[in-house]
């Protein structure tokens, strides 16, 4: 069973904060779908878990014909919530 | 008058070539129907305001001579799909304001057809639910009964062509939402090969089992849509060559051998009225010639199971990128760090808090074994199945959903309840084959007829069958 403080852990985690309905909701809402997803346990594989992640395969190409700078700068400057000559403003991290 | 209801692409290009109305005419009516429809419908969030320029745009493109089967026709597109310089919001506060800095391939595939995009429609929150309950723009209504869901998430585009304000619209699928809105409202919806259509420019939710897919009235708009948006493409590393060349006898077959999943239609809590359409439609096929035969699906019944682990881990991945800083919307704290927490709660749904935080758990360490891991293996085994079936049988017929369209408000206090929903469609994503709804019958509820839908399986990059197969039982030539 999942506690609040196990959501509060878990949010922290994620980055957000919770409102209290949302903290006092969620380990019920959590549980009730992690006990259906609990069925997984009783399948018995003999599927080769190497293979686990699926057919991958790499894709790759030549690193060529690049963005001139500036070309959009101005349309994702204008998206930003905060900036200075056309730099991203944040707050200060030290 | 231009008879909107019964409008295909075919019919629209054959009057727009031949000069019977304009493409100006066409999108004018539309915007008529929307003027008249969408303020109880509310399938658009946004209806842009130069429809008209575009389809001037398109009638010069008409009168050189240059133009194509799509030239001048009206597309809906999914809030989650990048038009440049348009607002893309995927119904989130979050990305109230974010203007798409560049076309989806999708989108520049269309704008080289000359198309006419009429606007942006409603959809849950990032893509995750079933109703659009979930938008934090209000609900869309199912046209058939104002009173119930239009499904989801692609809700807004399955309703903007059923109440004629669109001809054809794109949504994306990743457990079932483009086949769940179709079937409730009573339209066609292809989810299509894994990496058979470009992703570049839709927002991910859960990268292994997004897919971008069209919306029509008829199976042959759906094909025509499929046709100009697939193909291989730089932009997105996972998309894949067009097999065509590689499909042996992709032309002769008419008749098909269909498999049904008996044992997977026993999962309990179907409207009995599903149950009975299907068993009808199902004989209306084998009266046109198709062969139908009992297949097994023994462990699809754990696909929700494994969808639900899946999906949130993707989601808490691909979720962490709206975090206020370099777009969308910033709520300013007293640290840079909590200017993250504040932006992403107050930007971000109930539902999406959900997955994110159940995506946070089941990928921590201790835990990652027991369910992720865990799921990739059972998803390796239900791939296995339908693998196995399909050396059997050309397509697998099921429902496409266990009931019909249900009333707003009914399942949203209920996450579980609302998944459910979504058991015949997830275990498509999770193998990656394509499927289609279309619109099998009605089921009657008191005055309402609500569309009950059939979902016809097909292999890897068999949409073809689907196609031949959907205009067969539709009756379409």
């Amino acid at each position: 069973m999942l506690g609040i403080d196990d959501i509060k852990k878990l949010a922290k985690l994620a980055r957000i904060t919770l409102t209290q309905e949302e903290e006092s909701k969620l380990p019920k809402e959590v549980d009730s779908i992690l006990s259906y997803v609990a069925q997984l346990k009783e399948v018995v594989s003999s599927v080769n878990e190497e293979k686990q992640a699926g057919e991958l395969r790499n894709v790759v190409r030549e690193d060529s014909n690049p963005t001139n700078t500036g070309t959009n700068t101005k349309d994702i400057v204008a998206n930003m919530p905060d900036s200075q000559d056309d730099y991203l403003k944040v707050k200060k991290i030290l | 008058m231009i008879d909107l209801k019964n409008l295909t692409i075919k019919k629209a290009h054959s009057a727009l070539i031949s000069g019977d109305y304009t493409a100006v005419d066409l999108a004018s009516a539309y915007l008529e129907q929307i003027k008249k429809t969408n303020k109880d419908i509310h399938a658009y969030l946004e209806v842009f305001s130069d429809v008209i320029e575009q389809a001037k745009k398109a009638d010069a493109i008409i009168k050189s001579g240059k133009s194509g089967l799509l030239t001048g026709i009206p597309f809906a597109i999914k809030d989650n799909i990048l038009i440049k310089g348009r607002i893309a919001s995927s119904a989130s506060r979050i990305l109230e304001n974010y203007k798409a800095t560049y076309n989806a391939t999708v989108i520049e595939k269309l704008k080289k057809d000359g198309v006419v995009f009429i606007g942006r429609t409603n959809m849950d929150e990032f893509a995750m639910g079933s109703s659009t309950e979930n938008s934090a723009y209000g609900t869309t209504k199912n046209p058939y009964d104002l009173e119930r869901v239009p499904g989801g998430s692609s809700g807004g585009s399955a309703a903007a062509v059923a109440g004629n304000m669109a001809l054809v619209s794109l949504g994306s699928d990743t457990g079932g939402s483009i086949r769940q809105p179709a079937s409730y409202c009573g339209i066609v919806g292809l989810k299509t090969t894994y990496g058979a259509v470009s992703r570049y420019g839709v927002m991910s939710m859960g990268s292994s089992l997004d897919q971008i897919g069209p919306f029509g009235k008829s199976a042959e708009d759906v094909e025509i849509v499929f046709d100009a948006i697939k193909g291989q493409d730089k932009m997105d590393s996972t998309t894949i060559e067009d097999q065509k060349q590689n499909i042996k006898n992709q032309n002769g077959k008419q008749k098909f051998k269909i498999g049904v999943p008996r044992d997977f239609l026993k999962v309990g809590g179907i409207d009995e009225a599903i149950v009975k359409n299907f068993q009808e439609s199902l004989d209306k096929l084998k009266k046109q010639g198709h062969e139908i035969l009992d297949i097994e699906l023994p462990n699809s019944k754990y696909s929700l199971a494994v969808y639900y682990v899946v999906t949130p881990a993707e989601v808490s991945s691909n979720l962490a990128r709206y975090d206020g800083m370099r777009y969308g919307k910033r709520v300013s704290g007293s640290t840079g760090i909590e200017d993250y927490f504040l932006s992403r709660q107050s930007g971000l749904g109930r539902e999406v808090k959900r997955r994110i935080i159940l995506g946070t758990y089941v990928l921590s360490s201790g835990y990652y074994d027991a369910y992720y891991n865990k799921a990739n293996i059972v998803r390796e085994i239900i791939k296995d199945d339908y693998r196995k079936a399909f050396k059997k049988v050309d397509i697998i017929a099921t429902p496409t959903t266990a009931g019909v369209a249900f009333k707003i408000g009914e399942k949203i206090a209920d996450p579980l309840q609302m998944y459910l929903e979504d058991i015949f469609t997830v275990s498509i994503n999770l193998v990656g084959i394509p499927a289609i709804s279309i619109p099998s019958g009605f089921k009657e509820v008191g005055n309402k007829k609500l569309p009950i839908g059939i979902q016809f399986i097909a292999d890897n990059s068999r949409e073809d069958n689907l196609f031949t197969i959907s205009k067969s039982f539709l009756g379409e030539k």
